[in-house]
């Protein structure tokens, strides 16, 4: 028998019931509200451009033609984080389809006992042992599942994420597992070449101030060097204090969510249970750690043509299956709602602080809705060609 | 037996799901004994006694567990394939494939492989945890509606089945 390629080309994911915009055939994965990833766009793309266009000229012929090269790959270094960062699923859980939502609903009915009525059921939540510390997993009402570990629901974008960290306005999405190392290599190296910038803004106009040859021109412009001299000043305090910031809570093995909560500080409280007690280590697991996959990545997957023949083998042992079953089919095509009903607050608040990136992080609360909406299709759309 | 049955439309697991009458899904979860590192409890759900040997299922999650614990084993190839991707500034993933990325296509290629030689056989279907944001295995029961079997939302313990 000839050997058939058998491809399996599961449907899109075209309707994931979160507040997320995909482009690209689902290669780009981002929150809604984009306006404040267009300003930090504009601000790096801007403050890059005037330092190329008026600095460098004169760096490169009376310091180093190497000056305006680091800069270069250093820059494209910065937008490729940015844009890894904020182009990236951060690690959403998908939701419970009704059947699992159904079981776990079953689960914890059974679990409660008999409430009497009158009685406010006791809350959701399932106990786990990790690493012989008691860690309690909190039930989503969005989503329908009980949260693993370190995820939280971020109520910007409607979705669960996997070791939430916060939501980021400036990149335009959330940040966690999947995109947090490029979210730290940004802002490190949004740092380096705001200092960059800077040291070399300043070395310029100390140059044009005081040259050291009559061949440089004295009293030239300095005016956008002033500006980009305001913008690298004010980017530096923010950038250089957050990247300190999740320097150290890289060092402990910590999310931004579970700081602001306290989760694992206090005497009461658990320790956390995910620190190796070793900085290197920790280091190493959040940044050389693995590649996590997305639930909504497109991948086609081929199955080898030697199992097609076992395919056709074993259609023999399908006949029983097949005899037992019938033609006619209960398709699951669940109930797809778009939830409407959140949280503008939070959105609005996010957009409208000036100050600082993210050093107020959101967005994890639980919403209690008990609203109707469910889960888009059950199958997952993955394609992408090699 | 009806011949259009036997026909080759049959040979597709997908289109064995959708012909067939799902009665349950039982739901496989995540054990975070060890951390967060994918695992699966080896426990065996006592909806599936009646349909298949406990070993067998064993075997198939100590496997996947195998399997995602090389995916995620944080060591010298996974520090080399780091350090290399931020070199390049990650954009060396645009046309390589991550290790993870080729863990799962063997994953989906050995529950694939499970499902055509064991599960569906008895009448079960193994999901890929890929597709649930690798939060629980979800296998799906079928069953024959014709040989006095249960109502597709019976309770978990009709697990009758026209063996």
């Amino acid at each position: 028998m000839s050997a058939v390629m058998i491809t399996r080309k599961v449907r899109k994911w075209e309707k994931l019931p979160g507040k997320n915009t995909f482009c690209c055939d689902g290669r780009v994965m981002m929150a809604r509200q984009k306006g404040v990833f267009y300003l930090t766009l504009f601000l790096i793309i801007g403050t890059c451009s005037l330092f190329f266009a008026f600095e460098c000229p004169y760096l490169a012929v009376h310091l180093s033609p190497a000056i305006p090269v680091f800069a270069a790959l250093l820059f494209l270094f910065v937008m490729a984080m940015l844009l890894r960062t904020s182009f990236s699923d951060p690690g959403v859980l998908p939701r419970a389809l009704p059947e699992e939502a159904t079981f776990i609903e079953m689960e914890i009915e059974a679990a409660n006992g008999n409430v009497p009525a009158g009685q406010r059921p006791p809350p959701r939540i399932r106990n786990v042992q990790i690493n012989n510390q008691i860690v309690k997993l909190k039930y989503c009402y969005t989503c329908k599942i009980f949260r693993p570990p370190r995820a939280s629901h971020c109520s910007i974008c409607d979705n669960c994420v996997d070791r939430f960290d916060h939501h980021c306005p400036w990149v335009g999405n959330c940040v966690g597992k999947r995109n947090y190392r490029y979210f730290y290599l940004f802002t490190l190296s949004l740092s380096l070449l705001t200092i960059y910038i800077f040291t070399f803004d300043i070395v310029h106009v100390v140059m044009r101030e005081y040259p050291v040859s009559h061949l440089c021109s004295q009293k030239e412009q300095t005016g956008f060097t002033v500006l980009e001299v305001l913008v690298c000043f004010f980017t530096l305090w923010s950038v250089v204090g957050l990247t300190g910031f999740h320097t150290y809570l890289i060092s402990l093995n910590q999310t931004t969510n579970e700081d602001i909560k306290g989760s694992w500080s206090g005497k009461n409280r658990v320790q956390n249970p995910y620190s190796h007690k070793n900085i290197i280590k920790n280091c190493c697991e959040v940044l050389c750690g693995p590649t996590y996959p997305s639930a909504f990545v497109y991948v086609k997957l081929l199955i080898p043509a030697g199992l097609s023949s076992v395919a056709l083998t074993a259609s023999a042992s399908f006949q029983h299956a097949v005899l037992c079953l019938q033609k006619t089919t209960a398709p699951l095509i669940p109930n797809e709602h778009t939830p409407d009903d959140a949280k503008p607050s939070i959105a609005a608040s996010a957009e409208k602080s000036p100050s600082p990136k993210e050093e107020l992080p959101p967005a994890s609360k639980l919403p209690p809705l008990a609203s109707p909406e469910t889960d888009a299709e059950t199958s997952i759309a993955k394609d992408k060609t090699h | 037996m009806p011949a259009f049955l036997l026909s080759s439309k049959f040979h597709n697991l997908q289109e064995l799901r959708h012909s067939a009458s799902l009665v349950t899904k039982v739901f496989i979860q995540r054990d975070y004994s060890e951390g967060t590192v994918c695992r699966f409890q080896t426990k065996f759900p006592s909806e599936l006694d009646s349909r298949i040997e406990r070993t067998l299922l064993e075997e198939t999650v100590k496997t996947l567990n195998s399997y995602y614990a090389e995916a995620e084993k944080i060591g010298g190839q996974s520090y080399l394939e780091g350090c290399l991707a931020c070199a390049t500034a990650y954009i060396i993933f645009l046309c390589m494939e991550t290790r993870y990325e080729k863990v799962l296509r063997k994953i989906s290629g050995y529950i694939q492989e499970q499902n055509e030689k064991i599960y569906a056989p008895r009448g079960l279907l193994i999901t890929d945890p890929i597709e649930r944001g690798m939060r629980v295995l979800e296998i799906s029961l079928f069953e024959d509606r014709g040989s006095g079997g249960s109502s597709p939302s019976s309770s978990m313990s009709s697990g009758s089945s026209a063996r």
